[in-house]
């Protein structure tokens, strides 16, 4: 039984084989997760359709074209005896290996590495844990796409770089036989090669981009510099939707089994706003402008990979409490590595909740093709005039970042007026919708 | 029935199962154990390592306060054998640490569940099936377990860790009275006259000791020419002088050909080669091996795959050829010991966790309880020869040493075999006082890929019994100081 990397979406063609879950010969059983790839687009675990042993044929840290195999299970019923465990090992082959400990034994087993790897540098070529450590924080520089190909390489290990540290510490204290200009020329390749010197290790780290890191960033920079982008601000006094959800928080928890939170009334708000502004809508094509007769919402979630945004179809057509539960279900599926590129195409407009950080004030960036994108805020009460009076109500700064080749600010401002007005008086949103 | 769905199924709470339960449960896993005997820690601690090591303590002192203490300057009356008070201690210290594993259970929250246990297969939802069937009628016990008959328990995988029983002699079957195995020569209650051991292996030895100490007659009779055969030469031949003096008599090479019963008694005919003859005792002791549990439990019907000697294959994860279903310990290859069971019971669940965890046969060590006591690890001598593998070796007498002559034990020697270039350490071998604790160094020196150099530059406390093995070390290299 083949493991291949599935068909994961219309534009994907590659995909970073993150980890294996289990390794190479390990036996597995059905639907037991086998090893997490990663897509500009999402990540997602790949589980085993037959129970059998494993064989991996691409290592981990390898970015593969979709349909590539990367390892198959032998199915259990095929091979009915199975393997004998070895309880006279090798002694032969292990007296060539460097002395090691078995706390270190089970390390380089848990890192795959193997001991002829590793420079021991301990009484008698003994290797100790600082020489793993070494290994392994060399073995992170390499860049990832040559390390399949180069196994053993061991820049490092050349005794030129290894014992320059050494003497480059006692350079001070001992006088140079030599003259230092000599030292000097001899030198630099020793200290200065690409690799940060020994003493340093430790001050910096580098590791590749993920495929989803390396797709965001390239989103943003197209966003800055093929838009024209600005932003408007406003803000918006929640007393009112703060009442109700209180006023309404058992009853709606006991009909719908989930909290009633702020996200739902925004959205809400945003299609309304949306119907009186249809531009905000729309996007460019080309010399076209397209617009919209549906609401298609894009919420920005915070996964531990990176941003995604997953969107809610037709919100025009969902209660509040179906928006809640989208919103609910979407970040179950980010946790457990189940969104769908589906789940993220389209959306006219999106919904950026920076609150939940706790940030005060910021300028959403938008998600192109969209021409637009709200910000909301944290809530703190804050002093404002009422009827004469300095009052403290519960305030949100409101964000719109806008595409001004397509939205006049007129109508950006407007739009973001109309949405704090509903979410200022949220009864006339219910009775809209 | 409380809940019957676990992660992972035990089956057999020895040395091998409960330790592979309680690490499981560290690693997250609901685990439930069958176990068929009302007390946990199977064949080890009920009627192996522990009361054999409790009788072997006791008549040792016994022995000592006879034949020793006059020599220290102690005079004391003859002492008194009360065998059933030897008995009692012996259950106690059983049950104190049967109990210990009992609280351990509880305090991992591990559940018990007595009686066997039958594999039956998967259910709809993949998980293996084990059905336990309470255990048959005894007494009162029946009334507690008469509701529940029968209880299916599932899990996604299962650990076979059932352990071992004695082998019969071919055509001389166990009764339990006149011939016996282990778990009776542990429970005598008077002292045989004669005690026939079939078998100079561990076992063997061990018990043949314990009443030979107390005072009865023991004859050894062994098929092989030698004793101990998997051990070093050189310490066998030393363990099997000293028996020898401490009055065990010893046919080697002698086949046991039947027994007759005459009441309580027997006559053993045997044949050492040179013709037929008859022997009179009254008990005899079976030891001629021990072979794997894996009778009962449903092995056909699944398709478990056994090798050619009756062990169940496995491979590097301890998994059966049926996926999900995993053995360890006297039921696979390898020494028969309870400590290389643990070691597979904790690397089996840390693999099923997804740790690289893996047992180094290499540095097993093996003890014969007798005293002297004789323990390795690694190679013998003879193994070496064999592989074709350049060694070095060097040894040191106990009675070359301060601690040994003064504890009036100067019996045995410490051996060391060092690789002939890299000095790396392959075997560790001791006969003598305490050489089941002296050996942890051997093991450990070599775990660390050590050198005889290394011990030899390692400071010992002196004096102990622990400065025989680094004169052993130095004169690897022909440099020790007291030889």
């Amino acid at each position: 039984m083949e493991i291949k990397i599935p068909e994961v979406g219309e534009s994907v063609r590659e995909a970073l084989l993150a980890k294996w879950f289990k390794s190479n010969g390990a036996a597995v059983a059905k639907d037991d997760p086998l090893c997490e790839i990663e897509t500009d687009k999402i990540t997602l675990d790949l589980n085993a359709d037959v129970a059998g042993v494993l064989s991996i044929a691409v290592a981990e840290g390898t970015t593969v074209a979709v349909g590539t195999v990367i390892g198959s299970i032998v199915e259990a019923a095929a091979s009915p005896q199975a393997p004998a465990i070895d309880t006279s090992s090798q002694l032969v082959e292990k007296l060539a290996e460097p002395a090691s400990s078995p706390a270190l034994r089970r390390e380089m087993l848990e890192r795959d590495i193997s001991p002829d790897e590793v420079t021991g540098t301990g009484k008698g070529g003994r290797i100790t844990l600082d020489d793993l450590f070494a290994r392994i924080e060399e073995r992170s520089k390499q860049p990832p796409a040559s390390r399949p190909v180069t196994p053993p390489v061991k820049p490092a290990v050349t005794p030129a770089i290894q014992e320059a540290p050494a003497s480059a510490m006692l350079q001070p204290a001992v006088a140079a036989p030599a003259p230092p200009t000599v030292v000097q020329e001899a030198r630099p390749t020793a200290v200065r090669t690409e690799d940060a010197p020994l003493y340093a290790a430790g001050r910096e780290e580098r590791r590749p981009m993920s495929p989803i890191r390396k797709r965001i960033a390239e989103r943003l920079v197209a966003a800055r510099q093929q838009t024209a982008m600005l932003t408007t601000f406003n803000e918006a006094d929640l007393t009112r939707v703060k009442e109700l959800r209180g006023s309404q928080r058992e009853h709606f928890m006991q009909r719908h089994g989930i909290a009633l939170g702020f996200m739902p009334f925004f959205v809400k708000a945003c299609v309304e706003a949306l119907k009186e502004f249809p531009n905000v809508n729309a996007s460019i094509d080309g010399d076209d402008i397209v617009l919209h007769n549906f609401y298609d919402i894009g919420i920005a979630i915070g996964g531990e990979k990176g941003l995604v945004v997953p969107v809610l179809r037709n919100a025009d057509r969902m209660k509040l409490y179906e928006i809640e539960q989208a919103i609910a279900a979407f970040s179950e599926k980010i946790k457990t590595n189940r969104l769908a590129i589906a789940d993220l195409q389209g959306g006219t407009f999106s919904i950026s909740n920076g609150g939940v950080y706790g940030s005060m004030l910021s300028t959403p960036i938008l998600n192109p093709p969209q021409s637009a994108v709200l910000g909301m805020h944290a809530i703190q009460d804050r002093p404002v005039v009422r009827d004469g009076q300095i009052v403290a109500r519960p305030m949100m700064y409101l964000a719109l970042s806008y595409d001004h080749r397509l939205i006049d600010g007129r109508e950006a401002v407007g739009f973001l007026k109309k949405v704090k007005e509903y979410i200022e008086e949220p009864e006339e949103l219910l009775l809209e919708g | 029935m409380s809940e019957t769905i676990f992660d992972l199924i035990v089956i057999g709470a020895g040395p091998g199962g409960y330790v592979a339960a309680i690490r499981a449960t560290q690693l997250g896993m609901k685990v439930a154990v069958v176990e068929k005997r009302a007390a946990l820690g199977g064949v080890c601690l009920n009627e192996g390592c522990i009361p054999s090591k409790a009788l072997l303590d006791s008549s040792e002192l016994f022995a000592l306060a006879r034949d020793k203490f006059a020599l220290h300057g102690i005079n004391v009356s003859p002492p008194q054998l009360d065998l059933g008070a030897m008995m009692l201690r012996k259950d106690d210290v059983v049950k104190k640490l049967t109990d210990g594993i009992a609280y351990l259970f509880k305090k991992n929250a591990i559940q018990r569940f007595q009686g066997s246990a039958l594999l039956r297969g998967k259910d709809t939802e993949g998980r293996h099936r084990v059905e336990v069937a309470a255990p048959a009628a005894e007494g009162q016990q029946n009334l507690l377990d008469a509701p529940a008959d029968t209880v299916t328990l599932t899990a996604a995988r299962v650990l076979l860790a059932t352990g071992s029983e004695a082998a019969g002699l071919p055509g001389i079957p166990f009764d339990g009275q006149v011939v016996v195995s282990a778990r009776e020569a542990l429970s005598f209650e008077r002292l045989p006259e004669h005690l026939i051991v079939a078998g100079g292996g561990y076992i063997g030895l061990e018990l043949g000791s314990v009443w030979r100490r107390l005072g009865v007659k023991v004859t050894v009779m062994e098929m092989l020419p030698q004793i101990l055969p998997n051990m070093d030469r050189q310490v066998a031949d030393t363990l099997y002088r000293s028996l020898r003096k401490q009055g065990i008599q010893f046919k080697l090479g002698t086949r046991i050909s039947g027994v007759r019963r005459i009441g309580s008694k027997a006559i053993v005919e045997f044949n050492d080669g040179t013709g037929s003859e008859e022997i009179d005792c009254d008990k005899v002791l079976v030891a001629v091996g021990r072979r794997p549990l894996t009778a009962g439990l449903g092995f056909e019907e699944l398709g478990v795959v056994l090798d050619g000697q009756g062990r169940v294959a496995v491979d590097a994860d301890y998994q059966t050829s049926v996926p999900g279903i995993y053995a360890i310990g006297d039921l696979v290859p390898g020494p028969m010991l309870a400590h290389k069971a643990s070691e597979e019971g904790v690397v089996c669940v840390e693999r099923m966790a997804g740790q690289h965890a893996e047992v180094e046969y290499d540095y097993i060590p093996g003890i014969c309880y007798t005293w002297p006591e004789a323990a390795s690890v690694g190679r013998t001598e003879e193994q070496l020869k064999d592989a074709g593998i350049p060694y070095r070796s060097g040894r040191f007498n106990f009675a070359a040493l301060g601690r040994a002559r003064c504890m009036d034990e100067s019996e045995g020697f410490v051996k060391i075999l060092a690789h002939q270039e890299s000095d790396r350490v392959l075997g560790v071998h001791i006969i003598g006082p305490r050489a089941s604790d002296l050996i942890a160094e051997g093991a450990t020196v070599m775990s660390f890929g050590g050198t005889a150099r290394d011990i030899a530059l390692m400071c010992h406390a002196h004096p102990t019994l622990s400065e025989a093995i680094r004169e052993a070390a130095l004169d690897v290299h022909k440099e020790a100081i007291h030889a």
